[in-house]
């Protein structure tokens, strides 16, 4: 079965493989190759019969075609309302029809398939909600990426993702080394602003675990320095992992569930090495969805529970707020119309609304929610990927419509929005359509804003 | 001949029913796996149960969930196919007779008049969702021939029943269609989409579960579907 040299169903495993891939630019030879990589229908058949069991064919098969789900999706919202973006069409002409081929489907379709599950959906799971039969269509679409991965119809970058993760257990090429530089030199840059300040690196016993977005340690390291600053404030025993410290996962995204396990393993033994109490998790949605929500899955635990009680970093922060711990100056509080990005990973599919809502009651003056809010709220229109994708920038721009003229009607111009896939995707809304918004994680609001206790100031000039 | 279709046929009627229910729903219990619908069925279970109790209970009354709310239209039309078309074969005196005078079960039942309207409104409703198939585009395109024969398959018994029991035309003949059309759509749930009648649950209870012992049930106050 004819296979191309890049576009294959191979996954990258090597450093080389990563380089070699990552030298064909936007993916112009890999998508080439993918026109004539031919279908390996008996392990597509082998696939199906080993991972299609009732709870799917019951959402296949029990579709009552009702079209109740249509509106609940951003993407027939942003289209026009095109039916064809109507997550029911939208899977079952896509895995429906390859169940109903039984496997026997050709290239064409497989690349239509990989079209529409990475451009038409981003696995937000809203029309869930909307469905009065309980058929979640996210989560097909997830198991149609895995189908798609495994076949090697996956986006060029979802291909160099997975492959980063299986070669760096990160979804970039960061070593530990280079990990455990960025967090020396992070507290070398702080401790002169606050005395005592550390970064502990792979402390066994400690109170709260840290895992971060690798994209703060290659890109933002001042995210891991202000995670820093505030666990010091608050006065937490943590420690951050020398291996295991990566949370996201592209391997998700990509439908690799072989690598997905392997990164969320290397957390676990993070955990289990180091002992600590809790893990905290950065601002990161998906992360969060994959090393707490799924991985667990993924690794085989029968509890579905990570190995410790795991928070996202809106917990941590809700909590510390409702202890104590940190406590915001009431006259540094956001004073401007301020709105809140509730992300589908850790919000609808985590339930972690109301501790959003209580951080926003502390640190801002005039809150406004967006219509609609909470579980409810529409994807940020980059979820599951889709804003990594150079082959569909246009279709994830038209996406984000949804979110720019739900921030619009709340008057606000400053967006809080504690997830990485959020975030740029407000920046790439900001650089499309210049609405005037600004955005923000977490972080850097906050230590605007706390009251640092005595004992940590540093000595009178 | 009458004898026979009341008889043996709708023996085997009930017969394929029953037992095709009762295994899809077997079916669909042995097929849920852990680590493949990663969801751990068995922890959690106070959390997973009421989450389930929630997901069914919110559906089933009108205006529960936000989705009804959003399309009043859709969700009157709904559970007026729905309620007529449960509730009418159930409790109507005509089968409660039957019941008795062949197998001795006793069914309350129902007065005719209200049993008269609810089929009407079965009627009216299923005219509705025909209208609705073929008029708004997006459900246009959803629909295929299975989904428009399966209207018909189960709008054929109460069809029938108010042309007999308002003697329009011949009695006998609608009777008799009227005993056939149940018959088939009993023998069609286990094969058809139909099946929803029992999978509706299965697969409510399991959504259910996913949210309220994986997706957040656990830290907040129960979905708000
Ligand atoms: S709402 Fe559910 S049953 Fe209706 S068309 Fe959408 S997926 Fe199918
Ligand atoms: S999961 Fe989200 S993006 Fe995908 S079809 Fe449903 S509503 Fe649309
Ligand atoms: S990017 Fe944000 S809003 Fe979009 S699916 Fe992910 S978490 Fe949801």
């Amino acid at each position: 079965m004819q296979q191309g040299k890049l576009c294959n169903r191979i996954p990258v495993e090597t450093k080389d493989k990563l380089k070699e891939i990552l030298g064909d630019k936007g993916g112009i030879q890999y998508y080439k190759e993918m026109e004539s990589l031919e279908v390996d229908v008996p392990a597509l058949k082998d696939l199906l019969k080993r991972t299609l069991k009732s709870r799917l064919k019951t959402w296949l098969n029990s579709c009552m075609r009702c079209g109740l789900c249509a509106d609940s999706c951003f993407l027939y919202i942003a289209n026009d309302k095109d039916p064809k973006q109507v997550p029911s069409y939208k899977i079952q002409s896509t895995l429906g029809e390859l169940v109903r081929r039984k496997g026997e489907v050709d290239t064409q379709f497989m690349m239509h398939c990989m079209d529409v599950a990475w451009a038409q959906c981003t696995c937000c799971n809203r029309c869930t909600m909307y469905c009065p039969m309980g058929i979640d269509t996210g989560v097909m679409f997830s198991y149609l990426r895995g189908i798609l991965f495994s076949q090697g119809f996956v986006p060029w970058e979802m291909k160099i993702g997975s492959g980063m993760h299986r070669v760096y257990r990160a979804q970039m090429d960061i070593t530990t080394e280079d990990w455990v530089d960025t967090c020396e030199w992070m507290e070398e840059e702080t401790e002169e602003e606050w005395p005592g300040l550390k970064i502990p690196v792979d402390k066994e016993n400690a109170d709260i675990i840290y895992t971060v977005n690798a994209r703060e340690a290659k890109h933002y390291p001042e995210d891991l320095a202000d995670a820093a600053i505030l666990f010091h404030l608050a006065g937490e025993n943590w420690t951050v992992p020398s291996e295991g410290w990566e949370e996201t996962s592209l391997a998700m995204f990509a439908g690799d569930w072989e690598a997905a396990k392997l990164q969320v393993k290397s957390v676990y033994s993070a955990i289990e090495r180091l002992k600590p109490k809790r893990m905290v998790v950065t601002e990161c949605g998906h992360a969060y969805r994959a090393t707490v929500t799924e991985g667990p899955y993924w690794a085989g635990i029968k509890s579905g529970k990570p190995p410790v009680d795991s928070l996202h970093y809106v917990e941590w922060v809700a909590e510390a707020l409702r202890t104590g711990k940190l406590k915001i100056d009431p006259a540094k509080r956001i004073k401007e119309p301020v709105t809140f990005q509730d992300s589908c990973n850790y919000i609808r599919n985590a339930g972690l609304a109301d501790d959003a809502r209580y951080i926003m009651s502390q640190i801002a003056e005039d809150f406004r929610e967006m219509k609609p809010n909470r579980e409810h709220n529409y994807c940020c229109g980059g979820g599951g990927g889709l804003n990594g994708i150079g082959r569909y920038r246009q279709e994830r721009n038209i996406g984000l419509k949804v979110k720019r003229d739900q921030i619009l009607e709340t008057g606000a111009k400053l967006v809080i929005s504690p997830c990485h896939n959020c975030w740029d995707a407000l920046r790439d809304l900001e650089e499309v359509y210049k609405i005037g918004i600004r955005w923000s994680f977490l972080k850097p609001i906050l230590i605007k804003m706390v009251v640092v206790p005595d004992h940590l100031k540093l000595s009178a000039e | 001949m009458y004898q026979f279709i009341t008889g043996p046929l709708l023996w085997l009627s009930f017969s394929i029913f029953f037992i095709g229910c009762f295994v899809h729903v077997a079916l669909y219990i042995r097929g849920l796996d852990f680590q493949l619908d990663r969801i751990a069925y068995n922890t959690n279970i106070v959390s997973g149960v009421k989450a389930a109790l929630r997901s069914i209970g919110l559906w089933l009354v009108p205006f529960g969930t936000r989705c009804w709310r959003q399309n009043p239209v859709y969700t009157l039309i709904f559970y007026l196919f729905h309620v007529g078309a449960v509730v009418t074969p159930l409790f109507l005196s005509a089968h409660s007779v039957i019941l008795k005078y062949r197998w001795g079960i006793y069914m309350p039942a129902m007065p005719d008049v209200v049993a008269d309207v609810l089929t009407a409104g079965v009627l009216v409703a299923a005219c509705g969702l025909l209208l609705r198939r073929m008029l708004v585009p997006e459900v246009r395109n959803l629909t295929t021939p299975r989904d428009i024969g399966v209207l018909f398959l189960s709008v054929a018994p109460f069809a029938t029943a108010f042309m007999a029991y308002h003697q329009i035309g011949d009695v006998t003949f609608w009777t008799i269609a009227h005993i056939l059309s149940g018959e088939l759509f009993l023998v069609a749930v286990p094969f058809t989409k139909l099946s929803h009648i029992v999978l509706f649950f299965c697969s409510r209870i399991q959504i259910g579960m996913d949210f309220g012992i994986k997706r957040g049930g656990v830290k907040s106050s129960g979905f708000p579907w």
